[in-house]
């Protein structure tokens, strides 16, 4: 199938594109990668009046060092960017461990971090990591000026975020990462490449039962990406791996699709929080 | 009837470098690269299985990255440097490499999907000099084939592998 017609714009700067959003509001959809926007416009799944092209924004495709000592990586930063990114894997390395498990090479190409978090599908990767990596979106609008949102107050639903059709997502910051941090990332699919079954994000630093901070991530466990609180906080406090497991089991709700009943993806979440934990536990 | 009350149709002229020549198009704004190419340029060689990224029929070359031209609109690669895999097997060694090999490995039946894998094979030979079998199936996982079973796909990237390194003596 092909694209019913739009307008295409090419925004050639941040606010020429908050110009165009706020003049079409609800008609306009901003385009990034692509990779999701074009399947859905080609399936006229979506029929925008009007399309504004980010892809020539100078900026927004930066990893910066912010003002808060952490990382600020541009909503256009491509997949590909954040797996080999030396800042990155220095500063936020979840992010570099994660980045291969997105989609396939061609896919990581122009795919973008702000149009994967944007998109908010609770089985993507990058929203799970900025859970987990306790992120802040900065949002942008032409009427209302720009917008700090926390990681955990972004995601509302299934494909929902908290995101004005007049707003454009600018970027994510991640704090800086304290020396003795460490993470881990690891997913089940069906197939390399494709979304996940589950999928967890750990990030933890301290030694257990003395202070430790451990924050637990899922995505494909539910209707948004989610924190695991109940686990984090065994693992935290130097519990056994078997009762995080079984706190992780009973805190997350997964739906089942065709080929995993919800039973099998809790299964899968234990199993993914001993793998990482493991490497996170010995790191 | 539709009931969707539609824009009407908008046409950009473009200017591009397509297999290394510049050409200059007129495209409407909603067709996709994939489309450009083939009806505008004749270069058929770029193929369309499922236009929603998900079988990598229609990999190209955007700027030197391997991309789904079914998931770029032709207009946003105005000014960039497009390669096809007709202008690929006219001159890049590694292409003309990987299509001896999938000859003479049998990769391909009906070849619907031969140009995309060549050039994702390409892209990760150019990354790396010899592949374990296991990462070129990973490299490849986002390429489907509806004919061969993959087998022998992956004993033609390792051959081509091979002989690019001189380890191997061509037939
Ligand atoms: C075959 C295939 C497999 C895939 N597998 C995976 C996978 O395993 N994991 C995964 O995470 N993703 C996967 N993807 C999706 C891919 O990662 C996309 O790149 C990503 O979901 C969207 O990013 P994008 O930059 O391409 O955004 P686009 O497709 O351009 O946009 C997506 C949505 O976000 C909006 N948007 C984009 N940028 C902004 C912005 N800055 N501000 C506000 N709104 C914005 C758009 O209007 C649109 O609604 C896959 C895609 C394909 C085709
Ligand atoms: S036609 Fe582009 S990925 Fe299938
Ligand atoms: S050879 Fe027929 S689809 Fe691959």
């Amino acid at each position: 199938m092909k694209p019913a017609p739009f307008r295409y714009e090419r925004a050639h700067d941040l606010q020429h594109a908050l110009e165009l959003l706020a003049e079409h509001g609800d008609d306009a959809l901003p385009l990034a990668g692509g990779q999701s926007l074009l399947p859905m416009l080609n399936l006229r799944l979506v029929r925008p009046a009007v399309v504004v092209d980010l892809n020539r924004i100078e900026g927004l495709g930066d990893i910066r060092t912010a003002a808060s000592g952490g990382l600020a990586i541009g909503a256009r930063v491509r997949h590909r960017l954040l797996a080999t990114d030396p800042a990155v894997r220095a500063h936020a390395p979840l992010l570099a461990q994660a980045a291969p498990w997105i989609a396939h090479p061609a896919i990581r190409h122009r795919g973008t971090f702000g149009g994967s978090l944007a998109l908010a599908d609770p089985a993507a990767e990058w929203p799970a990591c900025v859970l987990a990596l306790e992120g802040t979106l900065v949002l942008a609008s032409r009427a209302r000026g720009e917008r700090r949102v926390a990681a955990a107050d972004f995601f509302r639903g299934l494909y929902d975020c908290d995101r004005e059709p007049d707003e454009l997502l600018v970027g994510c910051e991640v704090p800086a990462r304290a020396a003795d941090s460490r993470s881990a990332f690891a997913e089940v699919a069906r197939r390399h490449g494709d979304y996940a079954a589950v999928g967890l994000a750990i990030v933890a630093r301290g030694m257990p039962g003395r202070g430790a901070h451990v924050r637990v991530a899922l995505l494909g466990a539910g209707d948004t990406p989610c924190v695991a609180r109940a686990a984090a906080t065994v693992l935290a406090e130097g519990g056994d791996i078997e009762a995080a497991a079984r706190a992780l089991v009973a805190e997350i709700e997964p739906r089942g699709d065709l080929w995993y009943s919800a039973q099998a993806k809790r299964h899968l979440a234990a199993h993914l929080l001993r793998d990482t934990w493991r490497t996170v536990r010995d790191a | 009837m539709s009931a969707v009350r539609e824009p009407p149709e908008r046409w950009r002229d473009i200017e591009l470098e397509v297999n290394g020549e510049r050409c200059a198009l007129r495209v409407p704004e909603r067709e996709h690269l994939a489309d450009a190419l083939r009806h505008r340029l004749g270069l058929t060689g770029t193929h369309l299985g499922c236009e929603h990224g998900v079988c990598g029929a229609c990999t190209v070359r955007v700027d030197g990255d391997a991309v789904r031209s079914c998931l770029m609109l032709a207009v946003q690669a105005e000014g960039c440097r497009v390669e096809t895999i007709e202008g690929a097997s006219a001159r890049d060694a590694v292409v003309q490499a990987l299509q001896a090999a999938f000859v003479e490995r049998n990769a391909l039946q009906c070849g619907y999907c031969t140009p995309g894998f060549v050039l994702a094979a390409a892209e990760l030979l150019g990354e790396c000099a010899a592949p374990s079998r296991e990462a070129i199936r990973v490299a490849l996982s986002g390429n489907l084939c509806r004919c061969t079973g993959y087998q022998a796909i992956v004993d033609a990237v390792e051959q081509a592998a091979r002989r690019l390194s001189n380890s191997e003596p061509p037939r």
